[in-house]
This record gives C-alpha cells, structure tokens and sequence, in this order.
C-alpha cells in the first residue's frame, strides 16, 4: 500500500531561490526526506509550485470543462494522484480528462517543480 | 511623421510577438523583444528608411534580443531557462502564417483566468502597456500588473503550450478565444465600472481582434458570427447615450443615427458565415442583431422573427438570461402578458436574482400593462442591486413618470 503525503503550507509559493528561508526549508524537508528513504518507505516526493499554477477539468455530458484554478468551495477533498510526463498543458489536460475522477467531481492538475538533484 | 511609424510598428506587433514567442517558448521574452524592436525601429525609420519587409526586420532584431536575454538567463541558471526552448542562430526565423492565431489560443487558453485572458490579450495581441489596459479596466497599475504577471507565471509554470488547436479540440478552443473578445466588446458597450457607460476604445479593439480571427479562421462561422454581431451592435453606438450620457434604449433611438457601413458589413459577414449551415451562439445573436438594424422603425420591428430566434438561441445556450430575453421579444410579438409569464417563471431563478435587467424588463412589462403599483415595486427592486449609473438615472425616469419616489 501506497501514501500520498499533501503537503501544505501557508504561502502560496516557496520563498525566492537563495533567500535563507528557502535554506532552511530544503535542510528541513532534506532530513524528513532522509529519514524515510532511509527506513525504506519513501517512493517518490517533491514540492509543488504556487496553488495559481493550477488548472480544473470536469467532463459534462461529454463537453470537457477547463477552468483556472480550484473551486472556492472546499467541498472535494484530495481523492488520489497520478504522475504524469508530457510535452504541455495541453496534452495533461487530455490525460486528466479521461479519468473517471473528471466525471465524478475533478481533476486538478499541478505542475510539479524540477529539484536539482542534491549534490 | 511619428504617428503613421508608430501606427505601422502597432499593426506589426501582433504577429510580430506570435512569431518570436513560438521561436523562443516564452511570452514574456518575446513582448520585451518586440517592445525593444520597435523602439529601435522608431529611432531608425524616420532616417534610415522603413525597410521593405518590416514584419520581418522587428522579428529579426527582436529574436536577436530574445536571444541575448536567454543566454543571460542561462548563465545565471535562472530556472526560468530550464523551461525555455533553445533557439539557435541558423534557425528559420521566418514567420508562419499560424502564428498569429497561436498566440491568440496562448493568450485565451481556458487554464488561465477569464480577466487574466482579456488582459493578456489586450498585452500581447494589441501591445496596449500594462498602464492603458490598468486605464481600459480601471484598476490601479500595479493590480493589473500584478494580474499579468501572474498569468504569464503560470504560462511559465504549468507549460502552457504555443500551438493551434487540433480539430477536435478546435470548436471549444475557439469558443474560449471569442469569449475573450466578447467580454471586451462588452466591457466597452456597456462599462460595468465608471460613469461611462460606452468605451468606445475597448469596442474598437474587440472588432479589431475579431476581424483578425475571422480572417485567420476562414472556415469558421462562429468567428464570422462574432465579428458581425459585434459590427451590427457597435453601430448604434451613437444613438445609445443621450446629451448628457443617459443610456437610450433601442426603441427611443434615433435610427439615423445607426452607423449604416457597419450595419451593411455585419449583415453581409453574418449572411456569408449563416450559408455554411453550421450555426451557433454568435451567429444567432447575430441574426437577432440584424432583425433590429433592417427595421427602420421600432414599430415595424419583426418581433415574432426575434421571438423565434431567441427560441433557436437557447439551444446553444441554455441560460436563464437568453430565455429573459425571450420573455421580453414575446412580450412584443405578442402582447406584455405573454412575456410577463415567462418571467415570472425565471423570477426565482438563483442565478437572476441580482440581475438588475430582470427587474427592470418585468417592470416594464407591468407598466405597459397598466399595473402601476408593482411596477413601481419592480423598479424599486433593481434600483437595491445598484445597476449602472445609466440604467439608475433611467429607472428614476420611468419612477418620476409613474408619481414614485424616484429622484
């Protein structure tokens, strides 16, 4: 069995490269991260950009439904994940759109941030 | 000699900035090039000459700069660059004649923000500066700023592509482009903020954009559908406000006045789009615009003709404002009672129920049938939702008339 951890946070995107806010947050989130690949749980982690990175698709009646952003009201709750890689938005929201999770309530797709890989 | 220079740089930024954005993958690097290009194309031509090619000469020097500013952010290892294409010295730089029509899908992919879209088009595809669209809209500078530098953050960010639609994809992707241009015709027509109550400038931008995704997209009736309905529309834009600003409704309007070019363009697009028998949103409102600006008269207005196409219209959209519209046609092909049913029936309708024009329809209805006192309530209740100054200073009219408390 698998687990996606969410992870939130309070500002809406990470603090700027090279401020010592940023610093101690990677020390921070670098010990977590150590700790669990070194008890052999941890399969795949990284932080996500800023929450107005984000883009909603719903499916209704067939007509697919893009829209900026999650819905104000906070009445669906994460239900599961799934990474993806592809060329663009484009072809992310043609991934999102056939899954059943589009129908039923939505896909909210999020572009993870590249971390360069620790030295 | 400034002004035409500057109006032929203007008519060459759209497809300017579509070509170095799809050569360098990144918008805002490609607007700064082009701002650069032009700059120095003002200092150069009123000397040197305006070259012969001139779309091709602002690309040119734009993609060199484009070029510099990649490499600069690359060397700082900026992780913006991670993200953008190279672009080599040998590499075709020619423009394709997609390309304006890629930026306009860029600018109003729906994953962006509906207010977002109408400003970054206004941005990149018009090259209005962040302080005349910040004017247009009338926020402060740094919000509109701020809304611009979100939205192209995001480009950025979730990889939002430069490209034109599939065919499938097409039919929504364009609805999504001719949405953008309709909240700006709207915005102009009918200002929701400030005194004014037409913008003429934002109602001649969105023809403008309009005229070029129907001519970018020949095979698209819809498009054409939006540029005629937008022609029919703004040609009654001077018989709409009175001396003193007022809004006039179209049946006190002084025909004469309509703009008939306009209306003979808009007709002659809209029955060209119309033969191609694939009708929708745009063209039906089109349809319904025309049916106004043939009839010589309010009193010789076809009614039943509108009634029917409103009918036809909430097919395509089925929304409770197309079917008040439709109340009030009916109300004219056959009588207020008619229309005043229908009515009634959106009158709790969650979505109208700020909606200033319903109150303000169905209290004409009850006024022209004679029932005063609920009329007066009627206007009463659009007067609470605090609707435009023109539409206030109309209700205050029709209170007066009615012996009310109206000021």
């Amino acid at each position: 069995m698998k687990y996606m951890l969410l992870l939130n946070r309070t500002a809406d995107a990470l603090p700027a490269p090279g401020t010592p806010e940023l610093k101690r947050i990677i020390q921070e989130y670098g010990a977590a991260v150590e700790a669990m690949g070194q008890a052999g749980v941890l399969i795949d982690c990284a932080p996500l950009a800023a929450l107005s990175s984000t883009t909603t698709v719903r499916v209704r009646e067939g007509e697919t439904i893009v829209t900026d952003g999650p819905s104000a009201e906070i009445k669906e709750q994460l239900g599961g994940y799934s990474i993806i890689e592809c060329a663009d938005l484009d072809e992310a929201l043609k991934w999102a759109a056939a899954i059943p999770a589009a129908r039923d309530a939505s896909v909210e797709i999020r572009p993870i941030v590249a971390m360069p890989a620790p030295a | 000699m400034t002004a035409p220079l500057d109006q032929l740089v203007r008519q060459h930024w759209w497809a300017a900035v579509a070509t170095v954005c799809r050569l360098t993958g990144d918008l805002d690097a490609a607007e700064d090039a082009v701002q650069d290009a032009c700059v120095a194309a003002l200092e150069r031509w009123p000397t040197a000459g305006v070259p012969d090619n001139a779309l091709g000469w602002l690309i040119g020097v734009a993609r060199h700069k484009a070029l510099d500013r990649l490499r600069r952010e690359a060397n700082r290892g900026a992780k913006e660059a991670a993200a953008m294409r190279e672009i080599s010295e040998s590499e075709d730089v020619s423009p394709r004649a997609t390309d304006p029509l890629g930026l306009m899908f860029l600018c109003c992919h729906p994953a962006l923000d509906v207010s977002a879209r109408v400003a970054l088009t206004l941005r990149s595809v018009c090259g209005e500066s962040t302080a005349e669209i910040a004017a247009a809209f009338l926020v402060p500078e740094e919000t509109m700023a701020k809304r611009l530098v979100r939205a192209k953050a995001k480009i950025r960010e979730a990889r939002i592509p430069f490209r034109i639609p599939n065919e499938a994809e097409l039919p929504e992707r364009l609805g999504a482009v001719l949405r953008v241009i309709y909240l700006l015709f709207t915005e102009g027509h009918m200002a929701s903020r400030g005194e004014a109550l037409v913008r003429g400038e934002l109602c001649d931008r969105a023809i403008a954009l309009a005229r070029g995704v129907a001519r970018l997209l020949p095979d698209a009736p819809e498009a054409a559908g939006l540029l005629a309905l937008l022609l029919l529309t703004d040609a009654r834009r001077a018989a709409r406000t009175d001396d003193v600003g007022g809004l006039v409704l179209l049946e006190d309007q002084d025909r004469t006045r309509w703009d008939q070019d306009m209306i003979a363009e808009g007709e002659a697009v809209l029955e060209e789009a119309l033969r191609r028998g694939r009708p929708g949103r745009y063209q039906l409102h089109a349809a319904i615009a025309a049916c106004h600006s043939t009839s010589a008269s309010a009193d010789g207005t076809d009614w039943r003709q509108i009634a029917l196409l409103y009918g036809e219209l909430v097919r395509y959209e089925p929304t409770p404002v197309v079917e008040a519209n439709r109340a009030v046609a009916v109300a004219m092909a056959e009588g207020p009672a008619a229309g005043l049913v229908i009515l009634d029936a959106l009158a709790h309708h969650p979505q109208l129920r700020r909606w200033a024009q319903l109150y303000i329809a169905r209290a004409e209805l009850l006024r022209r049938l004679g029932r005063d006192e609920e009329a007066t309530e009627a206007y009463g209740s659009a007067l609470e939702l605090e609707p435009a100054p023109a539409s206030r200073s109309f209700i205050a009219r029709r209170l007066r008339e009615l012996g009310g408390c109206g000021n």
